[in-house]
């Protein structure tokens, strides 16, 4: 019943950092906004799926997390698409995008809400993103937190996996706010299926302490 | 589930009360919830609405404020949080103070929490700060005296459902014996504008699975369900299964074939150990728009429930966001308890390619296996099933 679950691959992109599976890339570009900056690493990933222009901050930044975390994986492959859970914490939820939804209604004068950006409105969108992007059809949970908390992403994953609702599991923490942001992503597998997939190691405990070193890599 | 998770207690709070027995003995008597609003603060066209009475709200979130704490004061507080506070104070009178332990939890599911803090005529609130969904938790939370910090999960229109079986999950799990959770909405000029930017809204009160439904129809309100691995009402219920699943298709947008919603209800009856057959009813999502009924309509073909008796619970206090999936959850226990199926509201003739079982009138039958739906944007789909023992 209690599998002993594992980090496979991780993801960070900060503003000057973008840290894959624990190695660290330094930006040296000078930071001007997040608009700039992400689009910048949309087309430095080489990237092509149009729908990224239409995404509000949060989701840009999350799917190109999700992006960079599941390249050169075998992730997709290993599993049936209903057999992958998404779990996605953040501070915010989506308030980066209800204030710019707000600037459109509250001037009666200059009023012009537009279902494009209400729709954004709601953080888990962001999980549907993803879900679009890779055909990904299992488990789904948002959940917000005033910090990254790996004991409660560790909590919600695990009640995925031990009881079989999910096989293996995208997670982490996605937070914008104006030009405040980061992304921490995880993929967390169970014991029977890496063995035979990573024979070299490479992984991780899935425990708060693995996560917290992680996350704290600058 | 391997472990008991029992229903201990509830509330509900809309436009028809602000109790449990208040609001049934309306839906019973075939009263609705809505009344047509033309207040520009509120929306720029008349609209149905459901909305709760700000003056009792108040005067119930004053006595309890009064009792539990004499010291704080009322305009600390948003109209949302007075709504969670009242839900949750009726909810739990007859399990505290054992819920507030460590083995306890507090989960609010809310789509947009305090949004109504960003408008020019709330600038003057004290704290802004509990525009974070986070801090109404907390704020809800230790009003009460939860040891554990709340978790939030905020999930578009699944959220109630999804909380609901977070918290089943974790009593399973032996995390917590006892999980408290609470959904809430309220209705603002952001979210009506939203939707009326969306042409999603209905000008008369919704009329879900019907053929002349047009659109969904907005409502607040407020939903706090007790689980517990000890606790239990008279006639006992208790969660037996859940599931959720994404579209994967498109974030506004439903599924167009219901795949993936019926994949959530049979995962979720597997989880139960039943058979379609052995569920007595479905209370559906039923918004009343043209392509989630139909979407849900084809799910619940694929589940093999076309026949089983259905019904919204949308078409008597309308759509009410993250509180849905625990206010219409309630109101599913509530006909277990009293062996009472409930008309759906605003429902004359089937508007569905699936002829749906919709219920007409209200009637008594033995209630034993219920199951609730439902799903939102971002495509996610939601399914839990009630057990009478």
């Amino acid at each position: 019943m209690n599998e002993t679950l594992f980090i496979t691959h991780s993801n960070i992109i900060r503003k000057h950092t973008v840290i894959r599976n624990e190695k660290v890339e330094l930006n040296n570009e000078i930071f001007v906004n997040f608009a700039t900056f992400i689009k910048a690493l949309y087309k430095k990933e080489a990237i092509s799926y149009p729908k990224f222009y239409k995404m509000d901050n949060l989701s840009k930044l999350g799917f190109l997390g999700a992006e960079m975390l599941l390249k050169d994986t075998a992730f997709l492959d290993r599993y049936r698409k209903e057999e992958i859970g998404i779990v996605i914490m953040n501070s915010s939820s989506s308030l980066d995008t209800d204030l710019a939804y707000n600037e459109t209604i509250k001037d009666k004068s200059n009023y012009f809400p537009s279902p494009s950006v209400f729709v954004y409105t709601l953080p888990n969108i962001l999980i549907g993103e993803i879900c679009i992007r890779h055909k990904i059809k299992g488990e789904n949970a948002f959940l917000v937190s005033d910090q990254f908390d790996p004991g409660k992403v560790i909590e919600s994953v695990k009640l995925l996996l031990d009881k079989d609702h999910a096989q293996a599991c995208l997670c982490g923490w996605v937070e914008v706010l104006g030009e405040s942001f980061e992304s921490v992503l995880f993929l967390v597998e169970k014991e029977k299926t890496i063995k035979e997939y990573y024979p070299l190691g490479g992984y991780s405990p899935f425990t708060i302490e693995s996560l917290q070193q992680i996350y704290q890599k600058k | 589930m391997m472990r008991p998770v029992y229903i201990a207690g509830d509330n509900i709070i809309t436009s028809l009360g602000f109790t449990t027995p208040e609001v049934i003995h309306k839906v019973e008597s075939g009263i609705i919830g809505f009344q047509k609003y033309d207040d520009r603060s509120l929306t720029p066209t008349p609209l149905p609405l459901s909305l709760v009475n700000t003056d009792l709200l108040t005067g119930k979130f004053r006595e309890i404020l009064v009792m539990r704490h004499p010291e704080m004061h009322e305009e600390h507080f948003t109209r949302l949080e007075k709504m969670f506070i009242v839900s949750i104070h009726d909810a739990v009178k007859e399990t505290e103070p054992a819920l507030y332990g460590s083995n306890s939890l507090l989960i609010i599911s809310s789509t947009k929490g305090n949004i109504d803090l960003l408008e020019e005529g709330k600038k003057n609130f004290p704290d802004p700060g509990h525009i974070y969904l986070w801090k109404m938790a907390d704020v809800i939370g230790s009003f009460f005296g939860f040891i554990n910090r709340p978790v939030v999960i905020s999930n578009a229109c699944i959220s109630g459902v999804l909380a609901l079986s977070t918290a089943a999950r974790m009593i399973d799990a032996g995390l917590y014996d006892h999980v408290v959770v609470a959904g809430g909405d309220l209705l603002s000029e952001f979210v009506i504008s939203g939707f009326l930017s969306f042409q999603a809204l209905s000008p008369e009160p919704c009329m879900p699975f019907d053929i002349a439904r047009n659109g969904l129809s907005l409502g607040e309100g407020c939903g706090t369900l007790v689980l517990s691995s000890e606790h239990k009402k008279s006639t006992a219920v208790m969660v037996s299964g859940s599931a959720v699943t994404n579209d994967a298709n498109h974030i506004s947008g439903p599924s167009r074939t219901g795949e993936e919603l019926a994949m959530a209800i049979g995962n979720a009856l597997k989880e139960a150990g039943i058979n379609p057959g052995e569920i007595s009813f479905v209370s559906a999502h039923g918004t009343a728009t043209l392509f989630n009924d139909e979407m849900e309509s084809k799910s619940l073909e694929i589940a093999g429930l076309q026949h089983t008796p259905v019904n919204s619970f949308k078409g008597y206090w309308g759509h009410t966001l993250g509180a849905a999936g625990v206010i219409e959850s309630i109101a599913t226990i509530r006909s277990m308890a009293d062996n009472l199926l409930f008309r759906s509201a605003g429902f004359n003739e089937i508007g569905v390619s699936v002829p749906l079982n919709v219920i007409r009138e209200n009637i008594h039958t033995p209630v034993q296996n219920c199951l609730k739906i439902a799903s939102g944007f971002g495509g996610c789909n939601a399914a839990i099933v009630y057990r009478k023992m």
